[in-house]
This record gives C-alpha cells, structure tokens and sequence, in this order.
C-alpha cells in the first residue's frame, strides 16, 4: 500500500532548513522513495552490511500482511494505539526524520498504519510501557512504524522487546517534548534466523532528558541504527548499547548523535561480545557538532570482548567538529580477548578458568546494565547474558554459583 | 601439615629475543609454621619466584620441582594450586571491573572450600575481616581492585588471605607503597594468619623495615635468580646496614 506524504513534505518545508552538511557519512535525506537508489553495499553507510540477508529490506523486498504479533499494555494517563489514515500520516517526520535510504523512505511511504505511543505534557507513567514484538513467519518480509511522542516535562519509560522470527524493517520516531524524562529501550531477542533492519530517530526537546539501549542477542542479521537531534538548548541523550554476538550473527549497530542545538549532551556507551565462527560485530559512533552547537559535551565509547576465535568486530568511532567552541569531545574504542592478568588474579583464588570467564563478562556488562536502570528488566539481562555464556564460555560447566545476588 | 619444597627451580620468559632465563635454580624449604623471607634487589627475580609457585602463564618452566605436602604442583593449573592450598598476595593486584569485592569473595571462598559459605556467619566473617584491615564494609559493593588505592590493595590481599585460610602464603613485595600505620595493619594481618596452626609464608621483601614487624624464622638473599645466602634474622640486619652491593658485585 503506498500512501502520499506530501502533507508530511509541506509542513516540514515551512520549516527553516538546516545548515547543509558536507559529509559522506549522513547522505542527504528525502521523503521520495524515488530519490534513493537501490544500495550496492558499496556506500559508505552499507558497507557493512552483508546485504545478501537482508531478503530485500534494503531494496524493493514486498512489505506484506505482517505477520508479527504485537502486544502492549497501557499504563494510566498513556494513549497507545494503532493509527492508520491521515492521522498515521500525519505522524510521518514526527522525529525530524527525513530518510536518507531507501528502505526508510519505502517505510514511512508505504506502511498504512503506525503505533502510536503518546504520552501527554506533565503525565508521569508510573511503570514502563512495554510493547511485545513477536515474530512467527520469517518468510515474511514486513515492515512497521512506531510514533512516539512524549509531551513536555512527561516521563516515561519504553521498553521495546523483539522476540521470536521475523524479517522486519522499522522505522521508530521519537518525539520527546521540553523538559521530558524519556527511556527508550529497544531488546532484540530473536530467535536465530531473525532480520531486522531499524531505525531509531529521536528529536530531543530543549533541556530533555532522553536515554536510549539498544540490546541485541538474537537474529541472523540485526542493524539498528539510533539517531539522535536536538530541538533546542540544554537536551541530553545517553544512547546505550549492550550486544552478543553467535557464531555466524550479524549485529550492527550505528549510532548518530547531531549536535543541532548549543550545550547539549550526547553520551553514548556501547558494549559488546563475540563467541564463535563467523560472529561479526559493528559499531559506527557518528557525532556531528554542527556551527551552531556551541557549549556541547559529547563522549562515545565502544568497548568489545572477544571470547573465541573466528570472530570480527569492527568498531568506529566518528566525531565531526564545526565549531571550535565545545565543553568537552572524546572517544574511546578498544576491542580485546580476555586479560591473562584478570583471568590469572581471579584463578589464583581457586576459581576454575571458566568461572573466572563468566565473572569478567558479567563484569564487563554489569555497570552497563545498571545504566540502562530499568529494574524490571535488569533481571532478565543478566540472565541472557548468563544463557549466552552458557553456549560457548561455559559449555562444560555443570553448576553455577548464583550470580548478581550481592547480599 | 603443610611443606612447600621448591627444588632446583629454572624458569624463563619469552622476549623478543627468545627465552630468558630469569632463575636460575632456586631451592628453598618452608616447613609448617615457618616464616621465610627472601630478600632482594629489584630484578632479581622475586616476583617470577612467586608468580611461577602460584602458575602464571606468562612464566615457563624449564627445570626443578616444587611440592606442597609432596603433592607435585607445577602439574597443577592456577585454580587448582589455590585449592590445594597456596596463595598468592601479588604485588600488583589486579583490578576486575563490574565484579564486586563481596561476590569475588563469596566465589573464590565456595571454590576452595568446594561448598559455599554459611551465608550468616560468612558476613560476618567478612565484614570482620574488613574492618581488621581497616577497609570500609562498603568495599563489599565496589569492583574488585578499581580505583582503590596502593595500600587498599594491598590490605584487601591480606583480607583474602584471611578469609580463603590456605596453608602457604606468599606475599610479593605486600609492604612496598605502605605507609607506616598501613604497613602496621597488613602485619598484624599476617601475624594472626601465622598464628593458625602449621602456616608456612614465605615473605618476598625489597626492605628490612617489615621484619620489625612480621619476624621471619629464615632470611635468604635472592640475588640473579636464585638465593645467594641464607640465615636466620640477623642477617637481614646485615643487609640493612650494608645493602645488596657485596651480592651484586659477587654475581657480576
Ligand atoms: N617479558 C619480559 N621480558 C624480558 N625480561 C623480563 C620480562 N619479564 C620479566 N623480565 C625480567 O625478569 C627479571 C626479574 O623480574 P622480577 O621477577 O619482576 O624481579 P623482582 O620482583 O625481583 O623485582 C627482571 O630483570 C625483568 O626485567
Ligand atoms: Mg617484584
């Protein structure tokens, strides 16, 4: 089904257009499928990818009945709905998204219905909205868009979880208003053939408080990427990351901080493990300090632990700078197998080798999971990190000592 | 019982111009309720002494034996040794983020004891323990190492060799770094672990200021990788008054 978005496109021209950017890295965007060609994979934001298992996402792949059961439920104070017509029209760009692929343009043209999550100004949810994604036909190729919009000094939490088969292109907008609290978080717990291609664009409100994970454990191929711009002064963005990568999985995740307004913040952490043949991982950290961001902080990092042999993890760290008036702007990227000294200090205390493994990943994760700070599903994070481990790390352990009850 | 026999010990380390042989036959017996110090100038290969007793990777060796209770333990892998009853207080601990001081406790104390600890008593001995090294309970919550101070290291290895009760210490440079009342705390530490019955320590030392307070039984002088003398405490007196030069000079 193909929908016009012509009232998307005229309302965002009335709009003043932002400074031209030359850079490779954030190709001009475009509401009009036509402007997008069909990607190579030779593009600098694609080259990546192994688009052979994308089954046409990226391209001209049919966007069918889905077949993606999706749940939620609906705390006091919080509208959440499927939209479709003009008023899932009208909710196209509501990000400040203008898509700069194909696929996401395909997205916000041709998908007749959009999930509407709105939180009214001043509403504090009190427990997070959760919204269950479970896929049961991967030979499906499906594609959905998610509206978020979240009013001004509102606070909520948004938790995201992807379970189950499906070949999926999303699109998620995210709208959080002046002064907002807002978590977002995105779980990618899919079974092992799994395609997922998304984008989350996020527009954060002057002195809003915005907080974005990204978790990815399951999938054959799982590309996020999380962007993030400013509507005004004073807005924050912690963009969070947490990934384990399988044998023969495919885990990228991009992430594009755009300092669009003066002192504001983007802080993204990023952490990662690979375990077996072919697991392959990618980070892409893209901060643009645009002219106008005077008095911004911006700090990415990327930290990857490789467990086997046969593993790849390719981590980029990008930062832009147009102005010369910035609080503080730093990076860090390191990818390492395990510590021979961490491992050693920890054996030397009777620990057998593997348990001395599980207690540096689960070290390595734990502050990362604490960040994401939403308890209800801090739980369930350590113990998929646990059932990863189990599949390599600890294949030979019969019995674990309970793990994370510090009394 | 417990009789840690180390034998004509060789051990080299890989460099980038092949193996370097780093001792050079070490032999040395330290039977129950004995406390040894080795004392030595810096590079002389202390540290590869201990490093090769507790099995670190790094470290290969080529000849000799060393025996805990006659059990063969340069057979045995590094968990294993600590099970069977050896600890290593290192002379840089190592920090291990996102793991906290009480769970690597409480994981390190099930492995050696092969059960886990009562948990009531168990906090309490902790806690206990702790204190007596004058390290704040909130310790327990903090990862292991990360951001603590030199002597707070060092105090937290000697609350570990409290805690984990084994029948051999040793204790690599644990004074270097300290100041005075710190270096009083980590003493009275070892102290009360020599007092459990038929403890052996050996005490690898750089100075002569911590046998003021932990009395060694022997002293040997560790020079070029291996010992170079042998006696009892006097002759740590000696070496305070004329240093590691005569040793030097003899090895060169
Ligand atoms: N990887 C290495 N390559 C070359 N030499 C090394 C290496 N590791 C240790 N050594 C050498 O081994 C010697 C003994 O070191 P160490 O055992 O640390 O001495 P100590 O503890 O007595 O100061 C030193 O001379 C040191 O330089
Ligand atoms: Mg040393």
């Amino acid at each position: 089904m193909t929908v016009t978005t012509d009232s998307v496109r005229s309302a965002l021209e009335q709009e003043p257009a932002p400074a031209k950017v030359e850079s490779h890295l954030h190709p001009a965007g475009s509401f009009d499928v036509a402007d997008h060609e069909v990607p190579t994979g030779r593009e600098e934001i694609w080259r990546f990818t192994p688009l052979k298992r994308l089954k046409g996402l990226h391209a001209d792949a049919e966007f069918m009945r889905s077949a993606t059961s999706c749940t939620w439920n609906t705390p006091e104070g919080v509208r959440i709905e499927g939209v479709s017509g003009d008023e899932a029209r009208a909710l196209r760009g509501l990000s400040g998204l203008v898509p700069n692929t194909r696929w996401a343009a395909r997205v916000l043209a041709e998908v007749p219905a959009s999930l509407l999550i709105d939180v009214p100004a001043d509403t504090e949810v009190p427990e997070p909205i959760v919204v269950d994604l479970d896929g049961e036909d991967v030979s499906v190729t499906e594609a959905g868009h998610v509206a978020m919009r979240f009013g001004a000094h509102s606070k909520a939490i948004v938790v995201l979880n992807h379970t189950g088969s499906s070949t999926i292109a999303a699109v998620v907008e995210i709208a959080v208003g002046d002064g907002a609290d807002v978590t977002v978080v995105s779980i990618q717990d899919w079974a092992d053939d799994a395609v997922h291609l998304s984008h989350h664009q996020a527009r954060v409100g002057r002195d809003a408080t915005y907080k974005h994970a990204a978790i990815s454990f399951g999938g054959d191929l799982v590309r996020m990427d999380a962007n993030v711009t400013y509507d005004g002064p004073g807005g924050s963005a912690e963009l969070l990351g947490l990934y384990f990568a399988d044998a023969g999985q495919h885990i990228e995740h991009r992430i594009f901080a755009d300092h669009t307004a003066p002192r504001t913040k983007s802080h993204a952490v990023y952490k990662g493990a690979l375990q077996g043949e072919k697991a392959h991982t990618v980070w892409v950290g893209n901060v643009l300090i645009r002219k106008v961001a005077e008095g911004i902080e911006t700090y990415e990092e990327n930290r990857n632990l490789v467990l086997t042999d046969g593993c790849q993890a390719d981590s980029i760290p990008n930062l832009e700078i147009e102005t010369g008036e910035i609080e503080g702007a730093g990076h860090a990227s390191a990818t390492a197998r395990f510590d021979d000294n961490q491992l050693f200090y920890l054996q030397s205390r009777g620990v057998s080798e593997q348990e001395a493994q599980r207690l540096v990943v689960h070290g390595f994760f734990n502050d990362l999971i604490r960040q994401v700070g939403v308890p209800s599903i801090e739980d369930r994070l350590l113990t998929t990190v646990e059932a990863e481990l189990a599949k390599n790390v600890l294949k030979d352990v019969g019995s674990l000592a309970a793990f994370g009850s510090d009394d | 019982m417990s009789k840690l026999v180390i034998t004509d010990l060789h051990v080299t380390v890989d460099t980038e111009d092949g193996p370097k042989e780093i001792l050079k036959g070490v032999t040395l017996t330290i039977k129950e309720g004995e406390t040894h110090a080795i004392m030595g100038p810096n590079g002389s290969g202390k540290s590869t002494l201990a490093y090769s007793i507790a099995g670190h990777p790094k470290y290969t060796i080529t000849g000799g034996s060393v025996t805990l209770d006659g059990q063969d333990v340069l057979s045995l892998s590094v968990d294993e040794r600590a099970r069977a009853g050896l600890f290593l207080a290192m002379q840089y601990p190592v920090e291990v983020p996102g793991v906290s001081v009480s769970n690597f406790l409480r994981t390190a104390k099930t492995a050696i004891d092969g059960e886990a600890p009562k948990l009531r008593t168990w906090v309490k001995d902790v806690n206990g323990a702790l204190e007596r090294l004058n390290l704040d309970p909130s310790f327990g919550t903090r990862s292991v190492n990360e951001g603590f101070s030199g002597g707070e290291k060092k105090r937290h290895e000697i609350a570990q060799l409290e805690l984990l009760d084994p029948k051999v210490a040793v204790l690599d440079e644990t004074d270097s770094g300290l100041d005075i009342d710190a270096l009083k705390i980590v003493a009275e530490g070892v102290n009360r672990f020599r007092e459990r019955e038929g403890k052996g320590v050996l005490l690898i030392t750089h100075y002569t200021r911590i046998l003021r307070y932990i009395e060694p039984d022997y002293v040997h002088v560790f020079v070029d990788g291996k010992v170079a003398e042998s006696g009892g405490k006097e002759l740590a007196d000696q070496l305070e008054a004329e240093g590691y030069d005569r040793y030097l000079s003899a090895a060169r």
